[in-house]
């Protein structure tokens, strides 16, 4: 860069935001400081980060310490103002930069590809064959071999023969400044989701249904248009949790929740909820279903909202609506859907036997040495239910039946009672995303992709052909230029020769 | 055969092939380097072996709790890529591919004795350590085919650094001088980091003989418990002077290594070219597989693309280090070994992103483990 002192402020500006030296400053700050973010750990309560200060500096330092880093902002540092303001420095010079550059690198690529002078000719790392037939036969063949390798060309006639000139993958020169383009992209992106998107949770008992979400902090577009006076914030303070409750504009329903496990072991295979949407009181069908099953890893999508299975757990009170639900078949008979309350009783249809519901166990096993039974998590790992048999008021035998366990279903007489579920004494833990910025994030993302395709796998490739006439025989000089990978460039010259060559020796 | 046969097959050539590429280095013996050449392939031939009857174990588990599940998604969803072990195994694959692809585009097998050794000390580590024998079933987290390609992508990526980052030793060995200088007091620290890492974590093997069960009990566990960690502070302090006096030893006479990696038929240069173009290839590959398809994973299964946790910082601390490397290149001055450095570095942040955040730091992302 040479000084000039005719600079004006403009000018300084400029440069300082174009240079790249900038760039790699603020890759290394930025870096740095994201190292500091993984070791205190984000958003936690105070005592965890002191304790850990108080292990790498010795705990009499500590509080001081971490009321200086927490003054810095360290303790949710990647929303600190200097952080944002590191990305925003980031993205400036990125912007600066690419505009700077640009009007050069697109002349290189719109710069079409002209003839060769003999000077050049001699200057440019070459290749030679020399052809049996006229040049005018041989440039057929070279055209179409050229063609072939995906290049378009264009010839002019010389003195002693022709010249065909072509190139391929001008455009690819630009693939660095797609790529910055999507990083800026990318970060636009995120900005729109955290100025009009929220996160929140619902926790949704079976059966249950809620039309309102619950967030930990305002939207916060609703916060600036609230403090500007423009409107209200459409999320409310609950006075009690301080958490923000925000309507969705319609329902979402929770009609079953279900959590599979592996064989006989507590190792989780799925996690499932079926949900139902409502909208003006009627049910909405997606995909031409009411009822939606989500996974983790497949969520439900509806007006730019998104439900991920996150959570589940037994609703505390036990869901005083709760049902259990047996699937029963009497000896030789048709099976059934039968449905109980808790201490309720149920008939074995064709029979006399009736089954009374005594206790239930989210959880049930069986201590190794005395063989009671116990629960063992408060989680539905192993629901069962203690059922006693009745016949004529008698009660004839009883005992667990397993949800997980068919051996466990049998009765003696040979009728089976399968324990289905325990309904509606779960919840489904959703956690609940508005993010309208992540399509431009994606596209980033995409076109992120593409920038460097282009930029490190693709080349600008130019080559020259001269054919030259002499007795007999035509020769051929090739001349090539690529701005990266030269080395293998070169190589498909050498074979798009031998082609030529092969050709026109086979030629007709 | 079943996996772990050839997983041992596998381990022995690739300790083989770096006595062999020792013994070629030293005779230059052209026959010598070929028999290095084809044990390495021996190796690499039995692991893809290994990999794929794994797969096939895998599969058939897959299939008998997942009775509904179709063909295609059995085969991804038991691809051996579910815990850190078995990612271990595919980084090792994809190295020794990667350094095959070079040998055989470069015509040189000078650096073959420095990624065989490291082939080998991996397999032999997770072979002994008694992991590869279970299949655990996948937690539905893990369940995804973006994860999938994001650990693939990774991985592949990973690999190339590793190339980047020898390479990039290599060169520096090669180019420095004084043993004043800041770059030949950055390579041999590094080197003799390395080297006596690797020998604490050897011996905590041989102190604890013990196969361990998860790569975490072992991690957070027994990792440089016999030595550095020990309990007894003597054998602690003495593990710490002895790693120094090692790195000190190394330091001392690490330029002897220069005339070895002199006598390598490759260039300096051809060494720059290999470290870029390592870097060129894992870049783009990384951003894809390890940032943008791990941000879709994420933001399927947890609700949110980014979310700053370690795992994911860390991932993006490695990317910036990378762009580092290709910005400063551009940069007035910054040739040669400024940008080898550069380059090392950016492989020990891998590491560290790999091992070192479930070891130090742990997030959601606890590879492996349940949610
Ligand atoms: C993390 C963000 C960035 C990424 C991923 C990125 C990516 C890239 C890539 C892949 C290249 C091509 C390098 C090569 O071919 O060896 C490149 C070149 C370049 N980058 Fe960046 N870049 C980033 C940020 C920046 C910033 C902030 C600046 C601002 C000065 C910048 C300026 C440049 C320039 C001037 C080039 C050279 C273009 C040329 O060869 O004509 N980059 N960048």
């Amino acid at each position: 860069m040479e000084e000039n002192k005719n600079q004006t402020l403009t000018d300084k500006i400029w440069d300082f935001f174009s240079s790249i030296t900038l760039a790699v400053v603020i890759f290394a700050l930025i870096a740095l400081t994201s190292i500091i973010g993984t070791i205190i750990e984000q958003n936690a309560a105070p005592e965890k980060n002191i304790k850990l200060l108080g292990k790498l500096f010795g705990d009499s330092t500590a509080p001081a310490l971490y009321n200086a880093f927490d003054f810095l902002g360290f303790m949710d540092m990647y929303h600190s103002w200097w952080f944002v303001a590191l990305l925003t420095l980031f993205a400036a010079n990125l912007t600066v930069c690419s505009i700077d550059r640009l009007p050069r690198i697109w002349k290189l690529a719109k710069e079409p590809v002209k003839p060769l002078t003999d000077e050049q000719f001699k200057n440019l790392g070459k290749k030679e064959i020399a052809l049996k037939g006229k040049a005018e036969k041989i440039k057929k063949t070279a055209g179409a071999a050229i063609k072939k390798a995906g290049f378009k060309f264009l010839e002019t006639k010389e003195a002693d023969g022709y010249q065909l000139y072509s190139e391929k993958g001008s455009y690819t020169r630009l693939g660095v400044y797609i790529t910055h383009l999507s990083i800026l992209l990318i970060l636009i992106g995120s900005i729109i989701g955290i100025f009009f998107g929220f996160k929140g949770f619902i926790n949704l008992p079976e059966g249950n249904t809620s039309n309102v979400v619950y967030l930990n902090d305002e939207p916060m577009w609703d916060r600036i248009s609230a403090s500007l006076g423009l409107s209200k914030s459409k999320a409310v303070r609950d006075a009690d949790t301080g958490q923000f409750v925000m309507p969705l504009g319609f329902s979402v329903k929770c009609n079953d929740f279900n959590a599979d496990f592996y064989s006989s072991s507590d190792m989780p295979k799925t996690y499932k909820s079926w949900l139902t949407i409502t909208e003006n009181g009627a049910p909405v069908k997606i995909n031409g279903k009411e009822i939606q099953e989500i996974e983790v890893n497949t969520p439900l999508k509806y007006k730019g909202v998104t439900f991920y299975q996150s959570s589940y757990g037994l609703t505390p009170g036990g869901g005083e609506n709760s049902v259990f639900k047996f699937r029963v078949t009497p000896k030789g008979g048709k099976t059934e859907n039968i449905e109980a309350r808790f201490e309720g009783s149920f008939g074995i249809p064709g029979t006399n036997l009736t089954g009374k519901i005594e206790d239930f166990s989210p959880a049930l096993s069986f201590d190794q040495y005395t063989g009671r039974p116990f629960t063992y998590a408060e989680q539905m790992n192993n629901p069962a239910v203690l059922i006693s048999f009745y016949e004529n008021n008698k009660r004839k035998y009883g005992g667990w039946l397993l949800k997980r366990q068919p051996e466990t279903w049998k009765l003696p007489e040979g009728h089976v009672v399968e324990f289905v579920d325990l309904w509606g004494i779960q919840y489904t833990g959703l956690q609940v995303r508005k993010d309208p910025g992540i399509w431009v994030v994606y596209l980033g993302c995409i076109i992120m992709s593409i920038g460097l395709y282009a930029a490190f796998f693709m080349s600008h490739k130019k080559i020259w052909l001269r054919l030259i006439e002499e007795k007999n025989s035509t020769r051929i000089i090739a001349v090539m230029t690529a701005n990266k990978n030269r080395q293998a460039f070169e190589r498909e010259i050498d074979k798009m020769i031998a082609l030529i060559g092969k050709a026109a020796e086979g030629g007709k | 055969m079943d996996s772990s046969t050839l997983f041992g097959i596998s381990t022995m050539a690739y300790i083989l092939a770096m006595i062999i590429y020792i013994a070629y280095l030293a005779f230059r013996n052209s026959q010598i380097g070929i028999a290095a050449t084809t044990v390495t392939v021996i190796g690499f031939v039995s692991q893809t072996g290994a990999i794929l009857t794994r797969w096939t174990e895998s599969y058939a588990q897959w299939t008998m709790f997942n009775t509904e599940s179709s063909f295609i998604l059995s085969v991804l969803r038991s691809a051996p890529l579910r815990n850190l072990f078995e990612s271990l195994v595919f980084f090792v694959w994809c190295l020794i591919l990667g350094y095959l692809i070079i040998e055989f585009k470069y015509k040189t097998r000078s650096f073959g004795a420095f990624i065989t050794p490291v082939a080998g000390i991996a397999l032999a580590f997770i072979g002994l350590s008694g992991i590869s024998k279970e299949i655990s079933p996948l937690v539905p987290a893990l369940q995804s085919n973006w994860l999938l390609a994001h650990v693939t992508m990774s991985f592949i990526a990973y690999a190339a650094f590793a190339i980047s980052f020898s390479t990039g030793l290599m060169y520096l060995i090669l180019k420095t001088e004084r043993h004043s200088e800041p770059s030949y007091i950055f390579w041999t620290i590094t080197l003799g980091v390395f080297i006596a890492a690797f020998f604490a974590m050897g011996i905590d093997y041989l102190s604890m003989g013990i196969a361990i069960k998860t790569p975490e009990a072992f991690i957070k566990g027994y990792i440089f418990k016999a030595t550095f960690l020990n309990e007894n502070a003597v054998v602690s302090i003495i593990s710490w002077l002895a790693a120094i006096a090692f790195i000190y030893f190394v330091w001392r006479y690490g330029h002897i290594l220069k005339n070895v990696v002199g006598s390598f038929s490759i260039s300096a240069e051809n060494l720059e070219e290999i470290t870029y173009k390592s870097i060129a290839t894992g870049f783009p590959v990384f951003t894809l597989g390890g940032l943008i398809f791990g941000a879709i994973w994420a933001d399927q299964a947890w609700g949110t693309y980014w979310s700053w946790d370690p795992k994911e910082t860390w991932s993006f601390i490695t990317w910036l280090v990378y762009a580092f490397f290709l910005h400063s290149r551009l940069l007035r001055g910054w040739k040669g070994k400024k940008v080898a450095i550069v380059a090392v570095v950016g492989f020990i942040i891998v590491i560290f992103t790999y091992i070192g955040v479930n070891l130090i730091l742990s997030g959601l992302h606890s590879y492996g483990s349940a949610e």
